[in-house]
């Protein structure tokens, strides 16, 4: 069945008012209609009706998008771009098959400058990266080699990853939640001090935390390059190691394992899966953000996050604030002793990481990404903080072009500032 | 599809880059609001008003159609290329040129999106008071070819009474100004006001000179609920009749109030019956003693309630219930047809009177919300297009809502313009020797009718 299909309905809710055309940041660098959520809609409505194929100029359109949520936040008739967009790559890749897909977007980047891509990455990135992280991790999906630009600041690899420094269950006091922890990849590769400050927040509160072994990729990279069977298959995997565990709560650091746990999961499958549907309905109920439990949990930020003054701008992910998570991480870091949070323009606004997006238009999401870094030059903070590990790295990349050292931190580095030797 | 040689030329003008010809560009450009599509058979990005004009003498030398397109949320299909031809995109003319704090004027390209342009001369201490709805996205040469509205008309004007001057491309690739930079001038017939409002069929607008006010100290907003709809308008005329005019006066009717709360559940009270949303702005202490004034002159029209913002949060919750009102119509049904009737202001009793039963009689729900103040009711045909019969029961009411308001010496589009989708009425309102003076204008600035033709006026009239 033409995956489009399933959102056939979605499609005829939009009535082409062009309200996206206000918020939608790929837009607002390519600037033509065929990136915005619109323009996107309208072709996924002529794909439907079989007019134009899923040729070229269909992949570069609907490679235009960041997947971040704003257009669908904004949009007077709710119309579901992000998931309309989705699908869209899944027929693309189910069509010519994913390699094909790649080998598309391969050539619509190579129209611009062949050389920028490919050659210089394998050198730069070198197989030393790729050699430390498994086959199903997200970063191979986040860098496909052959795209990766030379230019880019990638983070660096942790020498001992996070969850290979942990046992699977750390137990707490009696009686306090028990929490199961989705670290991520890019945490567990690349930023292991997020896993430990989360890890020495909740034993401060004195909860059982559980880090499940087997737990895989949450493979929102590859929904975003419309790879759909593999992020099923991930997502089966993950359920089961989910459920191994009884848990109060499935809590996250990263906004977008949590968007992925929270908002895509569910919709993963069909009505032919009841069973399976269900059980990923009651993960997705249970997922959490760090921060919003923290909070619920009643942790004091006074107990936990002093430290010597330091001034910071907040940015929020897309996907902490498609779900509405953008007042408590602010809360907590203004209840942080030392801690003065000095507010940036747009800080609503995407990093421009997107998933893939980045990958295959660096260069346009580096230019979303200059007017974020300029919105946070011009706080004068001492660091930018996040509560997702993509965008650090995305800020980081886009601070570090600009030659500008502004830190870069997670909302739960600075919260667990006392408490972490 | 064009000759290849065409495309050529078009690509040797403006750049390679700014001419698309894929099926999926074309797509892209063949849409606005108004839900109808039409491919054209290209789509050029000019950037400059030299490639504008070269573009129109090439489509005038080899008789193809020009559609100017702005953001493309017009409501009429002003921008729609109905017979093929090219959509041209003034999009990259996106520059604010200069805002003169002195002479309190700005001049600023077509591509500038309304609310940018706001935001920035407000940071000069400066005011441009048209807000059509789409103000986030629409362009203000978009702007001027429809001769937009919005809430704050009833007291500021429409965008027409802040244009001064203009750079126009002709039709023949003439390019000329109009108007000026200053306020008066009387040299000459005032082609300014002919464009505005001109749906992009005489001119193509590279550069626009707008007038600006000082911005107003402060404002202050009211949610007033009425038990009836005669107490809602009588405060318009009231409040009006009373030497107070406000900013804004959003008229809402009790259909309109029912989706709303349907939806959103903003604890409207139930014997509420109809809303006016009530702005006044100016000097701090007068506002104070308007809003009061106000509040004392419509206490005896049936006042259920009356909420008035403390700050600008709680002035952006109550404006939250107006901003609701589109996306809570499609519950109604899911399609509309989104008419603009204008009426003086003291016949908007009448005229929604009128409407009730133009919905009794065709039995078709119809939802009323607008701008009371200028006598401007959006009037919304709710509709389900896959009901047999219901498109055409639709069209019968329009035309008898249209009639309504001519009869109440209104017209039947204040904002919207006539485009595509209003044209088999404009009979209605237009008598022949109007339109043959109309178009007596049209032919004589474009003898080939390269730009956009099939606007405005039925080939047939």
């Amino acid at each position: 069945m033409d995956p489009l299909k399933r959102v056939e309905n979605e499609l005829k809710k939009c009535v082409k008012c062009g309200a996206c055309r206000a918020h939608c940041p790929a837009f607002a660098t390519f600037g033509k209609e065929p990136a915005v959520a619109r323009g996107k809609v309208a072709l996924a409505q002529h794909l439907l009706k079989g007019d134009i194929e899923l040729d070229d100029a269909t992949y570069a359109a609907m490679s235009k998008c960041l997947l971040c949520g704003s257009c669908v936040e904004k949009c007077p008739n709710d119309v579901p771009t992000d998931e309309i967009v989705m699908v869209a790559r899944e027929a693309l890749s189910g069509q010519r098959g994913l390699t094909t897909f790649h080998a598309a977007v391969g050539r619509v980047i190579r129209n611009r400058s062949l050389m920028k891509f490919g050659a210089a990455a394998a050198r730069i990135l070198g197989p030393l990266f790729f050699r430390k992280i498994p086959e199903t991790s997200g970063l191979r999906l986040r860098f496909p080699l052959p795209f990766v630009g030379g230019k880019r600041h990638i983070p660096p690899i942790a020498k001992k990853p996070f969850m290979d420094r942990h046992p699977e269950v750390i137990p707490g006091e009696p009686g306090k939640p028990r929490i199961v922890y989705f670290v991520g990849c890019m945490t567990n590769f690349c930023y292991p001090q997020v896993g430990e400050a989360a890890l020495a927040l909740f034993r401060h509160l004195g909860c059982t935390v559980i880090i499940p072994k087997n737990q895989q990729c949450c493979g929102l990279p590859g929904m975003s390059g419309g790879d759909l069977d593999t992020v099923r298959g991930l997502a089966e995997k993950n359920l089961a190691e989910l459920e191994r565990y009884e848990a109060d709560y499935i809590m996250t650091a990263c906004a977008t394992c949590g968007g992925a746990l929270h908002k895509f999961y569910p919709n993963l499958v069909g009505k032919r899966h009841p069973e399976l549907a269900a059980r990923l309905k009651a993960i997705a109920e249970k997922t959490v953000d760090a921060a919003q439990l923290l909070q619920k949990l009643g942790l004091n930020p006074e107990e936990t996050g002093a430290g010597s003054d330091i001034r910071v701008t907040y940015h929020d992910p897309c996907h902490l604030r498609t779900r509405a998570i953008t007042r408590q991480p602010r809360e907590l870091l203004k209840g942080t002793p030392g801690v003065e949070l000095a507010e940036m323009e747009g800080a609503d606004k995407c990093c421009g990481l997107g998933g893939t997006f980045n990958v295959y238009h660096y260069e346009s999401s580096l230019a979303i990404n200059k007017m974020k870094s300029a919105a946070i030059i011009n706080t004068g903070a001492d660091a930018v903080v996040t509560g997702c590990p993509g965008c650090m790295m995305q800020l980081s990349d886009g601070l570090k072009q600009q030659r500008n050292r502004t830190r870069v931190m997670h909302t739960l580095e600075i919260l667990a500032r006392s408490i972490r030797p | 599809m064009f000759d290849k040689r065409i495309i050529d030329e078009l690509k040797t003008i403006v750049g390679a880059d700014n001419v698309a010809t894929d099926r999926q560009d074309l797509i892209c450009y063949g849409y606005d609001a108004t839900q109808m599509e039409f491919l054209p058979d290209a789509v050029v990005h000019p950037g400059s008003a030299d490639e504008v004009s070269a573009v129109l003498k090439l489509a005038n030398r080899e008789k193809f159609p020009v559609y100017p397109r702005g953001a493309g949320s017009g409501f009429t299909g002003g921008a729609l290329p109905k017979a093929g031809g090219i959509v041209l995109v003034v999009t990259r003319l996106n520059r604010i040129l200069r805002i003169d704090t002195e002479n309190l004027i700005a001049e600023v390209e077509p591509g500038v999106v309304t609310e940018q342009f706001q935001l920035e001369v407000e940071k000069l201490g400066l005011f441009y008071p048209p807000d059509p709805a789409s103000l986030k996205f629409s362009t203000l040469g978009g702007n001027v070819a429809e001769n937009a509205g919005g809430p704050r008309c009833v007291k500021y004007g429409v965008t027409r009474d802040f244009v001064m001057g203009l750079e126009v491309v002709l039709p023949s690739g003439e390019i000329i100004r109009t108007g000026g930079e200053t306020y008066k001038g009387v040299v000459g017939y005032d082609l300014t006001r002919l464009l505005c409002g001109s749906e992009g069929t005489l001119g193509v607008i590279t550069k626009i000179i707008f007038k600006l006010l000082p911005l107003p100290e402060a404002k202050k907003t009211m949610l007033t609920i009425f038990d009836s709809i005669d107490g809602a308008a009588k405060a318009v005329s009231t409040i009006i009749g009373n030497k107070i005019i406000p900013t804004t006066l959003e008229f809402m009717d009790h259909a309109t109030l029912q989706c709303v709360e349907k939806r959103f559940s903003l604890g409207i009270p139930a014997t509420g019956r109809a809303v006016l949303l009530i702005e006044v702005d100016g000097d701090r202490d007068l506002i104070e003693k308007q809003a009061a004034r106000i509040q004392e002159l419509i206490r005896p029209l049936g006042l259920v309630e009356c909420k008035i913002a403390r700050d600008a949060a709680e002035s952006e919750a109550l404006w939250k219930v107006r901003r609701l009102v589109s996306p809570s119509l499609r519950d109604v049904n899911p399609d509309k047809f989104n008419e603009d009737i204008v009426v003086p202001r003291s016949k908007v009793p009448d005229v929604i009177r009128a409407i009730e039963k133009i919905q009794q009689k065709y039995e078709i729900p119809i939802v009323n919300f607008g701008h009371a103040g200028d006598g401007n009711i959006h009037v919304n045909i709710m509709i389900d297009k896959s009901v047999p019969g219901q498109e055409e029961k639709a069209h019968e009411a329009i035309a008898e809502v249209f009639q309504a308001a001519l009869d109440l010496n209104g017209t039947m589009s204040g904002e919207h313009g006539v485009g595509l989708a209003k044209q088999p009425y404009i009979h209605l309102e237009l008598k022949p020797a109007q339109v043959a003076a109309m178009q007596a204008i049209k032919a004589a600035l474009d003898p080939n009718n390269i730009l956009n033709p099939g606007k405005m006026f039925p080939v047939d009239f």
